[in-house]
């Protein structure tokens, strides 16, 4: 199994505030990489570092061998085998449903546009969005506008998909929806790096499990070890935190 | 499915009675409104027509005979009013476009460009447009130029067009800066270059936002074209300023006056509706 992401010494500095320390991470095709850890660890950050919406300050990474940290890199092409889905959703709200995700396959990959709306209908009525395709965002639950947010950045057939919290603003009623599409995609085989707080979905899914502690991986591991057995007192520690606020 | 539902609905009995008693003070309600309108609109009107002075101001400014007569000249005038409004506006619109997008790119070989149309905006966004009118109408012809018109029309539409740009640069400029980073990042993460995230997801949002203040501008620059008559281009103003000191009876300022709100207040209505519409369609909390 080849490596398609692999982060090696990544470090990231805002001023003064070191948010990524000396990182290296692997993510083998067709698994899922768990980041845990509090707010603040450095998990978005570092999905953000892998989709070069931030410049890392040293390190490299590597995309299926290639280096995307060279400054000759073309930024935009590399992003288009990237998918990103936020935390605040992030879809476009002057556009429908339909052309949240047809606007990246029409404009960047140069798709035709019937085709690009066949494409989005058929990953809509996959994932029971069918009868939103012509609504606007706003007019869409919490749940609705993150699965339409997953199914824009599937529309580009990414070759890694960057999920960062998304299950985090919504409604806890609204969480299993959204999370049920990764299990699918997981069951696809799609590879995936998603950062979240929800301990039960991460064990379902997590191929490795790594915590995150002041921009570093204290403990990595399976999901069984991490979760259930952590070594580090601080994994300890946060986990059960995490426990007493009934997300375990 | 929703639909199923509403047709089986009828409403209760309570919800009748609320009904008819909304019904009930609805029309209470207007009945407060209309004595109240005329009790106040009525007593200014004869507070108006019974002043001492009322006579001469009749006279002096609604002479309703005289208005007619001039009115074919004074609406000849506000033609030239709407075409350089016309025609500068489409102007403003490419050029105050082009400065907002140059002021907020990144792009390190368009930093000379940056600096000049920052400079260009600072420079007619603080002169009074007055003296640009003065300063291109009088002072270009002044140089002499060949291939350089000296239709006081086309200088006076240039003038507008300098200080107008500066101030619609300005506001695009805000709404493409007011557009969350989120959406940029949202856009980058999907492969769009920065010119096509510029394009496809910043400025749509950023010039319906600016909708509103873009219309204010427009109305004003209506309204400032009745500046280019200090170059004695024969606009509604300066039509009317003809015929007013020919007889020293003002009717024609207010004639033209009036043909300017004709104009304006349709145009401010509809546009508000427009942005209305809109916000409801796009977005769930747009009745609030």
């Amino acid at each position: 199994m080849s490596n398609v992401l692999e982060l090696q010494n990544v470090r990231k500095a805002f001023g003064s505030e070191v948010v990524l320390n000396n990182l290296s991470l692997q993510v083998p095709e067709h698994t899922a990489t768990v980041l845990i850890g509090a707010s603040g660890s450095g998990k978005s950050t570092l999905l953000r570092c892998i989709n070069l919406l931030e410049t890392i300050d040293d390190g490299q990474i590597f995309l299926d061998g290639l280096e995307i940290t060279d400054p000759v890199i073309k930024v935009d092409e590399i992003r288009r085998k990237l998918g990103m889905v936020f935390q605040s959703f992030n879809l476009f709200p002057h556009k429908t449903v339909l052309e949240n995700i047809t606007l990246a396959p029409v404009k960047v990959q140069n798709k035709d546009v019937e085709e690009a709306r066949d494409i989005a209908k058929k990953l809509l009525s996959r994932f029971d969005l069918a009868d939103k395709a012509d609504q606007y965002p706003d007019r869409l639950s919490g749940g609705q506008q993150q699965r339409v947010a997953i199914i824009r950045s599937l529309a580009v057939n990414p070759r890694l998909l960057l999920l960062d919290e998304i299950t985090s603003a919504l409604d806890p009623v609204l969480v299993n929806e959204v999370l049920s599409i990764v299990r699918d995609l997981k069951q696809d085989g799609m590879t995936m790096v998603l950062a979240t707080h929800e301990m039960g979905f991460a064990t379902q899914v997590a191929d490795e499990v790594c915590f995150l502690e002041s921009g570093n991986i204290l403990e990595r591991g399976s999901a069984e070890q991490v979760l259930k057995n952590p070594t580090n007192p601080k994994t300890q520690e946060f986990l059960k935190r995490v426990h007493q606020a009934g997300r375990l | 499915m929703s639909e199923k539902k509403t047709s089986a609905w009828s409403p209760s009995l309570r919800e009748l009675d609320r009904r008819a008693l909304r019904r009930k003070l609805n029309r209470k309600q207007s009945l407060i409104a209309a004595v109240s309108s005329v009790l106040v609109l009525g007593t200014l009107t004869i507070i108006l027509v019974t002043s001492p002075g009322w006579e001469v101001v009749k006279a002096t400014f609604f002479d309703i005979e005289y208005g007619k007569e001039v009115f074919p000249t004074v609406a000849k005038g506000l033609w030239i009013n709407l075409q350089l409004t016309f025609f500068g506006g489409i102007a403003i619109g490419i050029i105050a476009m082009g400065l907002a997008l140059l002021r907020t790119t990144k792009s390190p070989a368009l930093t000379p460009f940056r600096f000049l149309a920052t400079a260009y905006v600072d420079i007619f966004r603080g002169a009074p447009l007055i003296l640009i009118i003065l300063l291109v109408g009088f002072g270009v012809p002044a140089l002499r130029l060949q291939g350089i018109s000296s239709n006081v029309i086309v200088l006076g539409t240039i003038a507008v067009v300098l200080t107008y740009s500066a101030y619609v640069a300005e506001v695009i400029r805000s709404g493409i800066l007011s557009i969350h980073p989120s959406q940029r990042a949202a856009a980058r993460s999907l492969g769009l270059t920065s010119g096509q995230t510029m394009r496809f997801v910043v400025l749509p949002q950023a010039l319906r936002r600016v909708v509103p203040p873009l219309l204010n501008d427009f109305v004003s620059l209506l309204k400032d074209t009745g500046l280019v008559s200090i170059l004695g281009v024969t606009d509604a103003v300066r039509a009317a300023q003809i015929n007013a000191s020919r007889t020293f009876n003002y009717t024609p300022y207010v004639v033209a006056a009036i043909l300017f709100l004709l104009i304006t207040i349709p145009m401010t209505r509809y546009t508000d509706r427009a942005i209305r519409q809109r916000t409801q369609a796009q977005n769930s909390e747009g009745a609030i």
